[in-house]
């Protein structure tokens, strides 16, 4: 029976090895655990899961394993919806006739609870067949798909509240983020940014030093020790999670993996279509928690390199004009901050997953050019490579 | 088995599956490998075990400049050539310069010891690899003196990192794994009765109140976590601070007192600051 649970937890993208499995067995005999569902799910998790990371991911599959309920890996999650994703539903499923009813039947607040008790009936019908709801591939949800812990549709806690288990609950969703694929060429790639220098304490060997110290010492011995070498790149990554991001997803997912293993300083920031006075580290809570760009360039002094990563796709009004920007009224327009950050950090480049020959047919990518001065490239290793020359370039 | 069974002390609140994830790791000789927000108390549960099952401690704090070689030992190479020149005796005899490091006092410890390896993330990239037959067989060998160093009692190890570098797979096989999970409000309540015993309740729940509340302002570039809200209240009872001072007559925040202990640093108070202002600019 275990042996089908770690497989499963395999296939899930827990790395867990032949060593771990043994281990849980061992503690099993051992009776580390008591004869409880509960004691045995902690110690499982304690002996198999070696980062926080994927107790979400060790979570579905605890669900699954023992109590056959099939895991709905992309779906949404009915009990933390986001309002966008409501409407965005609405605009879909809805004809303009049955729009305009629901205007006549008292607005968007009627219609939100209307959509809400859809999606509960929904999850009723496929209840019977122990199935959670499954719309994955939807793209009304796509937009969140960015963000590493996509928008899933989950069992409706409130109905079995009594009855809600520990993995049931998920509490881990926020700290899965991995995609390893394909990113080792991309590693190399960015390798060209790194700097190398001699900070901190004094403690390698200066060779040639020491011989010139001591033959200056006549012979007695004089040790010289030099700070060892470090990469001392800092960078600073905006990424773009607009609507017309969608199609790159993965392109950009595979970018942050490696930056984010190959930079000990990173620190990345979400912005949707242009860069507004905000920005936000967290899609989930991005209206909650947004951080205004001066404290951002408060914060990281000109030694960072800055990085957009964006499709620039959207009306040139959007980066033109105050009030432009699809989300909310902005004071001034987005050209105004860009050129804010252009002049807090002097080293900076923007990487377009968009192909490059269709970059003259939008106009909007041209008007993002010249705002930059041609520092655009496109996001390919070809790309990354001119783009990390230009960011290293004094 | 009858070995002893890790429950929590007196002084330190360990929830269930943290108890049952120490037990494991102590039953089966694996080192735990312990993350979490700064400030839950990563450091202090080794410190906790070996008081509750009557260990002796050994600490090795990790900083960026340790050598994995610095646990196990140190060739003292330098002061052997300055003794060649000024014709020590004891410089024939190598083991003189052998100077022993965390490790090595451990393994040879009389009695099962607790070993801390503290904020191993901190250390160069290279440095959990250089320790896997360490812990893995709890043996090592001096090139020095050729001689075979091996653990009398297999040591409890307990390790901490705070996620500043990813640790090689190759050694997380052979750890164990826990994330200490920031308290809920309940299990924070009984880790301040732990630490004040007498606290009066209002204090307690005012004083909870306005560290949740804080710990939810969007942004905060390190938010307090239980040490700060523990060195805070320490410093609410020395002052005597009432109860009402804590809380806002109109339901919005006020600026607690003594907040120095709660914000680590100026953006922070800074932006909690113009939080404020416009909170007042808007309640008006």
């Amino acid at each position: 029976m275990l042996v089908r649970f770690f497989m499963m937890l395999r296939e899930a993208g827990v790395p867990v090895s032949l060593g771990e499995y043994l281990a849980l067995l061992e503690a099993l005999k051992a009776r580390v655990a008591g004869t409880s569902v509960e004691d045995f799910y902690v110690l499982a998790r304690t002996v198999l899961v070696k980062d926080e990371r994927h107790y979400d991911r060790y979570d579905r599959v605890f669900a699954e394993h023992f109590r056959g309920l099939e895991a709905a890996f992309t779906g949404p999650d009915a009990t933390a919806l986001p309002e966008e994703w409501l409407r965005k539903l609405a605009e879909l499923t809805l004809g303009p006739e049955e729009r305009a009813k629901i205007e006549a039947m008292g607005g968007l607040e009627k219609l939100m609870e209307a959509l809400r008790e859809r999606l509960r009936e929904q999850e009723g019908r496929h209840q019977g067949g122990n199935r959670w709801i499954g719309t994955a591939g939807r793209s009304p949800f796509g937009a969140y798909g960015y963000n590493p812990e996509g928008v899933r549709i989950g069992q409706d806690a409130s109905r079995q509240r009594s009855a809600v288990k520990v993995w049931d609950r998920r509490e881990f969703r926020n700290l899965d983020d991995t995609l390893e694929l394909g990113t080792r060429n991309i590693k190399l790639a960015l390798r060209r940014l790194r700097r190398f220098a001699r900070e901190g304490a004094a403690e390698e060997l200066d060779l040639g030093g020491t011989i010139d110290a001591t033959a200056r010492n006549a012979g007695w011995l004089d040790l010289k020790l030099v700070p060892e070498r470090h990469n001392a790149i800092k960078v600073l990554l905006f990424l773009d999670v607009g609507g017309s991001m969608d199609d790159h997803v993965r392109v950009c997912e595979e970018l942050f993996t490696a930056a984010r293993s190959e930079f000990k300083h990173l620190e990345y920031y979400y912005f949707h279509n242009f860069v507004y006075e905000t920005v936000w580290k967290d899609n989930h809570r991005r209206h909650a928690e947004r951080i205004p760009l001066v404290e951002v360039m408060r914060t990281y002094g000109p030694d960072y390199r800055l990085v957009f990563v964006g499709d620039a796709t959207m009306g040139p009004y959007e980066i033109l004009q105050a009030g432009g920007s699809i989300e909310h009224w902005n004071e001034e327009p987005g050209s105004a901050w860009l050129e804010r950050l252009r002049q807090a950090y002097p080293r900076h480049a923007w990487l377009n997953p968009e192909p490059e020959e269709r970059w003259e047919y939008v106009p909007s990518i041209g008007v993002c050019r010249r705002l930059l001065e041609g520092r655009m490239y496109p996001l390919t290793l070809a790309g990354i490579d001119r783009a990390t020359r230009a960011l290293n370039a004094r | 088995m009858s070995n002893p069974r890790f429950t929590g002390t007196e002084r330190y609140v360990a929830t269930g599956d943290l108890t049952m994830a120490v037990n494991a790791a102590v039953t089966l000789g694996r080192p735990l490998l312990i993350k979490g927000e700064p400030g839950t108390g990563k450091t202090q549960l080794a410190e906790e075990i070996a008081r509750s099952l009557a260990r002796p401690l050994y600490e090795w704090h990790v900083k960026s400049t340790t050598k994995a070689q610095q646990g196990l030992y140190e060739y003292d190479a330098v002061s052997r050539l300055r003794d060649s020149q000024l014709g020590d005796e004891r410089v024939r005899e190598i083991a003189n310069y052998i100077v022993k490091g965390r490790l090595w006092e451990a393994f040879e410890c009389d009695e099962q010891p607790v070993l801390l390896i503290d904020e191993i993330d901190k250390a160069d990239i290279e440095f959990p690899n250089d320790l896997l037959r360490e812990l893995d067989r709890m043996e090592f060998y001096v090139y020095e003196t050729q001689q075979l160093v091996r653990a009398r009692h297999r040591p409890i190890i307990v390790i901490t990192s705070n996620n500043e570098k990813e640790l090689p797979d190759a050694f997380l096989r052979r750890c164990f794994f826990h994330y200490i999970r920031f308290p809920d409000a309940a299990t924070m309540e009984q880790i301040v009765a732990v630490h004040f015993p007498g606290l009066k309740q209002e204090l307690l729940k005012e004083a909870l109140e306005a560290f949740y509340r804080l710990r939810d302002v969007p942004g905060l570039k390190k938010k307090p976590s239980t040490s700060e809200l523990l060195d805070w209240l320490k410093l609410l009872l020395a002052e005597d601070i009432p109860p009402e001072a804590l809380r806002a007559a109109d339901g919005k925040a006020v600026i607690p007192p003594l907040y120095g202990a709660l914000l680590k640093n100026e953006q922070d108070v800074h932006l909690f600051e113009q939080l404020l202002f416009m909170n007042r600019r808007a309640g008006r």
